[in-house]
């Protein structure tokens, strides 16, 4: 039982918000003791790890292009073509940012956020289309739309980026299998990503669907024209 | 020839930290730019030469740069973007073809992997970043120098929590190598079977959405519920290894949606949109959190057995 203590701290660590690069080295020092490792064996089987895994960091080469992209306006374009489209129900506004933000992570594009994106842009957009279409909009209704706009967010982030053959996850299932005697291919981890990344896209698209259907029974129309028809 | 080319782009990574430390070190504003250059500085230095000294003296250099962080002094500094109207005008000017640039990482790592199976994504990814860079030079008409700042800058902004997946791993292979695997699953097997293969995948799926919503990080808690009840349980019984950890991943994710811990993801964000309840993220996220873990299960035991 007592091994158990690297875990513990760990939890512990991650709970009470301590760094968490000194919690993770705490917590594997200390297991290695009590596992009955020497100080400078912990060192080497610390070190032997952190060398094998350095594709892991292979991202640093592609921080100097993205960043002379961000440079460049990559962001501010992004939102430009984001604030283009024609979306004309709440739902529907999450449902598109929900898959420009999962193909875009599937390409390992990181061009979401909620400061660059969700705040100044996709919330609002979803805000205005309820306005346009119905009055007196509630607190509550308003609520909601903040958090589903903050969801379609996380959630295009989570299940896609995973699908890019060198994302940080994918890389860290192929090392720590690897360290547990299991190989596998980045690539194949990669493919096997897609079916869940398109679950999320479409558990998404439902969620936001009723959200559409939500906001139409509790709100009344501004006018019968034809976005009435569209959310029935 | 791959281990080669990957050693080639693993210099060219430690360069990226090295040009780091040094404007960390140039710049007058940081508060603590010894330190923070030192930390880049080190991890540069393990890339680069890290194979051809011995492991142990690695080790240590890792544990002064956790010396390093915990007391605070890995900080980002006064490395600054260009000012909003600039990145308007530029962003008008270049219209779509800014992406192709970002494009080209991707679709060049996909190639690569997919034509030169023996090559392998890794090295795609090496040769995507220097495709592009190279597009970006011509497009953007920028100086090499501004490369090297701008990448720093990007650098400085993540932080020391770009190291964070590598350490994991080392964590992971300390608990196999004192045995931490054997007593969590010693602990589970007087409840699961060995061989109960749905058992198996429903503790390891809610295992990892569970351990995340309790620490917050889904990377973190791969490590240990992989070694933990992965390993005996799943990847034992004739899992495929690339289905059950993609998935095992995924499923951490759906924990990492429905708790506070993750506060990047779910509370910040509630604060930001300034909404009346500050759990709203959260609860829009349980329902679909919930379903996708339910299919996560599903998948694992209908598609990786």
């Amino acid at each position: 039982m007592i091994k158990l203590i690297g875990v513990l701290i760990i939890v512990i660590g991650f709970i009470m918000k301590f760094d968490t690069i000194a919690v993770v080295l705490v917590a594997g020092v200390i297991t290695g003791l009590v596992g009955g490792l020497g100080f400078v064996e912990i060192l080497t089987v610390i070190g032997e790890a952190f060398i094998k895994t350095r594709y892991m960091s292979l991202f640093l080469l592609t921080l100097p292009v993205i960043g002379i992209l961000e440079r460049s306006g990559l962001r501010e374009r992004a939102a430009d073509l984001i604030r283009s489209m024609k979306s004309v129900t709440t739902g529907k506004v999450l449902t598109t940012y929900h898959g420009i933000r999962e193909v875009a992570a599937a390409l390992s594009l990181r061009l979401g956020g909620h400061v660059q994106f969700i705040r100044p842009l996709v919330n609002p957009m979803a805000y205005g289309a309820a306005e346009k279409n119905f009055k007196d909009i509630d607190e509550e209704t308003e609520d909601e739309i903040k958090g589903y706009a903050a969801a379609s967010e996380n959630l295009g982030n989570f299940f896609g980026q995973n699908v890019f053959v060198a994302a940080g996850g994918v890389l860290l299932i192929v090392g720590t299998l690897g360290e547990l005697g299991v190989e596998v291919t980045p690539l194949a981890v990669s493919k096997a990503s897609i079916p869940i990344a398109i679950f999320a896209f479409v558990y998404g698209a439902i969620q936001n669907y009723f959200l559409d259907r939500r906001i139409a029974k509790k709100l009344s129309q501004k006018n019968s024209g034809t976005t009435a028809a569209e959310v029935k | 020839m791959k281990a080669l080319l990957l050693e080639i782009f693993y210099v060219l990574a430690g360069l990226v930290s090295i040009i780091t430390a040094i404007h960390a070190l140039r710049d007058e504003k940081h508060p603590h730019r010894n330190e923070t250059a030192l930390f880049w500085f080190l991890f540069g230095a393990i890339f680069i030469i890290g194979k051809y000294i011995p492991a142990a003296l690695v080790g240590a250099m890792l544990l002064l740069m956790g010396v390093l962080t915990a007391m605070k002094r890995v900080t980002f500094g006064s490395l600054a973007n260009a000012a909003d109207e600039v990145r308007q005008q530029s962003a008008d000017r270049m219209k779509n073809k800014i992406f192709v640039p970002a494009l080209t990482i991707g679709v060049v790592a996909f190639f690569v992997a997919q034509v030169f199976k023996s090559l392998g994504g890794l090295v795609g990814l090496g040769f995507g970043a220097v495709a592009a860079t190279v597009i970006a030079m011509v497009m953007t008409k920028e100086k090499p120098k501004q490369f090297g700042y701008d990448g720093s800058r990007l650098l400085l902004q993540v932080g020391s929590a770009s190291i964070l997946p590598q350490l994991l791993a080392a964590l992971g292979s300390l608990f196999a190598a004192a045995g931490v695997g054997e007593v969590i699953s010693g602990g589970i097997a007087g409840v699961l079977s060995e061989g109960n293969i749905l058992g198996g995948v429903i503790a390891y799926c809610v295992g990892m959405a569970l351990f995340t919503m309790i620490m917050g990080n889904a990377f973190a808690a791969f490590a240990v519920i992989t070694a933990g009840i992965g390993m005996p349980f799943v990847y034992a019984a004739g899992a495929n290894p690339a289905i059950a950890g993609a998935l095992a991943l995924t499923a951490g994710y759906c924990g990492t949606l429905m708790t506070p811990m993750a506060a990047n993801f779910n509370v910040v964000p509630a604060a930001l949109l300034e909404t009346k309840n500050k759990y709203r993220v959260i609860i829009s996220q349980v329902p679909i959190a919930l379903a996708l873990l339910v299919t996560h299960i599903v998948l694992m035991y209908v598609w990786a057995f």
